[in-house]
């Protein structure tokens, strides 16, 4: 998997309230939840963001509730992956699970800045920043991580496991 | 013989069916039960749909309980709940709550005797880490994994290291389990047990009873931690017996177990302490935040929505009246707890001091309903959380405290301790 887009660098601790906030949660639609994606944090964020884009962050990306519509919002405003220092844990799951490429390198979120072009090669773990040419490697999946990832999602992997 | 063990590894360990297990290891184990509320089950629904199978595991261990946007705040709310409901007849789902039994979900099932001690639990929401007061393994996941668990009986889990802490000395006056928690995460951070389960112990913890327990275990997440857990002891049968649905298993840490840290904390020390905005590590001492005037107090949550806490918050208020530029909001978190405090004559003392008293409901803990906040308000809560917008406008905000200061605070008019109250 290779992705090519525009950086959105945001810092520490962006949790899922201000990813979508509670107030659009008494639906599940993935298009109506991505009008409303990151809006308490950068309220232009939807306006702005483009088919391929990245969001880069620091530590602890997707703290704060178990919604699963974060990760959905995320991915259906268009962005191919998010590239952290660290991942809140629950959040780090429903990525995996729900098919949202995640990267973690805190060299990488320390060195990309706002607007820079970055290239991702999910297969290798290698983040380029095409603006400054800088090149890192992010953490590779534990393999049965990754075979979830490969699969398509957890239910894909269940659907082999419960033989459906 | 296994390796010495943490009371989590021991429970993981049992219910992947190993002799042990190691921090960092992926294993799979057997679920007690399945949790998921009225926001994250719709998509834990529909994926469960998409596996295609034509039964749950075990319908008496999935629990459904709308609680989040309920009683329905508005039209999408109510379809979300419909969702739910007709799911759960059509599975034969015995644990669903529908309102007239409901309540918010981490008081009810613990009341109702659903999870106990030595259960390994998952919920599709974060605060499933409270039942770890009951010595059981609970976790927080997402819908995803809740539809993976109602279909198979299972999920997949790294054995999480361990940060024991030990509590020991008296707490002064009218601190309390979130006192400890707030002070807790205030000292590691929001991320400061990343990927870990908290474990807390010493006699501080041995003496608190089960409600600041399950306050201290709730708020685990909060430092981003996998799960919180307490040993069984002589207080948690008390709390079980009677109560619990299932036989339980006790389990706990062997005296040479591994630890990736200890951390020591002397309870005297611990004074009653608010999280200002935004992050709930944000903490100080309450009387460094007497300068900051609120528009509302809301005693409630499955933080603080417990009979021991209203009890706590009533005795302040008794008496006395809510500053006429403060609303204050009392929410029960079950109806056994709304009844319990209606016999013992609490909400006279909530409405005579001029505070609402609700049904049962998450409602503001999470913005939903109940209490938003309009731009630039301010409210102090018992909640566990104080992101931006949280609670309402993104502009508003909000601080996280006791039901002792909450109550205090209410009569004020600014964040403030029971003893400054005339």
């Amino acid at each position: 998997m290779r992705f090519e887009g525009t950086a959105h660098r945001y810092g520490r601790d962006v949790d899922t309230d201000v990813i979508i906030p509670a107030r659009y949660l008494n639906t599940s639609d993935p298009a109506e939840l991505a009008k409303h994606c990151m809006e308490d944090i950068d309220a232009g964020f939807v306006a702005k963001v483009k088919s391929g884009d990245i969001i880069v962050a620091d530590e602890n990306f997707g703290c704060g509730s178990s919604r699963e519509h974060a990760p959905i919002a995320i991915k259906h405003a268009g962005v191919d992956v998010v590239i952290a220092s660290s991942f809140a844990r629950i959040f780090y799951r429903n990525a995996i699970n729900t098919g949202l490429p995640i990267m973690e390198s805190p060299e990488a979120a320390r060195g990309i800045k706002d607007g820079d072009r970055v290239a991702v090669d999910a297969d290798t773990g290698t983040i380029t920043d095409l603006t400054t040419g800088e090149v890192y490697t992010a953490q590779p999946f534990p393999p049965f991580v990754k075979a979830i990832i490969e699969r398509g999602g957890l239910i894909e992997s269940v659907k082999d496991k419960v033989g459906t | 013989m296994p390796r010495p063990m943490t009371i989590t590894e021991k429970l993981l360990a049992a219910h992947a069916g190993l002799d042990e297990v190691v921090p960092g290891q992926l294993i799979e184990c057997a679920l007690d039960l399945v949790l998921a509320n009225d926001v994250t089950a719709p998509i834990a629904i529909r994926e469960f749909r998409r596996i295609g199978v034509d039964a749950v595991f075990d319908p008496g261990k999935i629990a459904l309980v709308p609680d989040h946007y309920t009683p329905n705040k508005d039209i999408k709310s109510a379809e979300q709940a419909k969702i739910v409901r007709e799911f759960a007849r059509e599975f034969g789902i015995s644990h669903y709550y529908e309102i007239g039994c409901m309540g918010v979900e981490h008081a009810l099932l613990p009341e109702q005797g659903v999870v106990g001690p030595g259960d390994v639990i998952i919920g599709a929401d974060s605060h499933t880490c409270t039942y770890g007061a009951l010595g059981a393994f609970a976790t927080g996941v997402g819908s995803t994994d809740a539809a993976a668990g109602m279909a198979t009986g299972t999920a997949w889990f790294k054995v999480p290291s361990s940060i024991r802490f030990e509590i020991t000395g008296e707490l002064r006056p009218w601190v309390g389990g979130k006192d400890i928690i707030l002070h807790i995460i205030g000292m590691i951070g929001v991320d400061g047990a990343l990927y870990q389960s908290m474990e807390f112990t010493g006699e501080t913890i041995e003496r608190l009873g089960m409600d600041d327990r399950f306050t201290i275990c709730n708020m685990a997440i909060e430092a981003g931690g996998k799960s919180g857990i307490i040993a069984f002891d002589e207080t948690t049968r008390a709390y079980v017996e009677g109560r619990a649905e299932r036989p339980w298993t006790v389990y706990a840490s062997d005296p040479d177990a591994e630890y990736a840290r200890v951390i020591r904390i002397d309870a005297s020390e611990i004074e009653p302490t608010v999280a200002f905005p935004h992050l709930p590590s944000n903490t100080r001492p309450v009387r460094e935040a007497r300068h900051v005037e609120v528009d509302q107090v809301v005693i409630g949550s499955c933080t603080n929505g417990r009979i021991e806490d209203l009890r706590i918050a009533a005795g302040i208020l008794k008496g006395r009246k809510v500053d006429p530029r403060v609303r204050l909001i009392v929410i029960p978190a079950t109806q056994a707890i709304w009844k319990q405090a209606m016999h013992e004559g609490l909400f006279d003392v909530f409405v005579d001091a001029g505070g609402a008293v609700s049904t049962p409901t998450c409602g503001p803990c999470l913005g939903g309903h109940m209490g938003i906040l309009a731009a630039g308000e301010r409210a102090l809560a018992t909640t566990n959380r104080n992101f931006v917008g949280r609670m309402g406008d993104p502009t508003s905000e909000v601080y996280l405290a006791s039901p002792a200061v909450a109550a205090a605070t209410a009569v004020a008019g600014h964040i403030a301790l029971p003893e400054d109250l005339a």
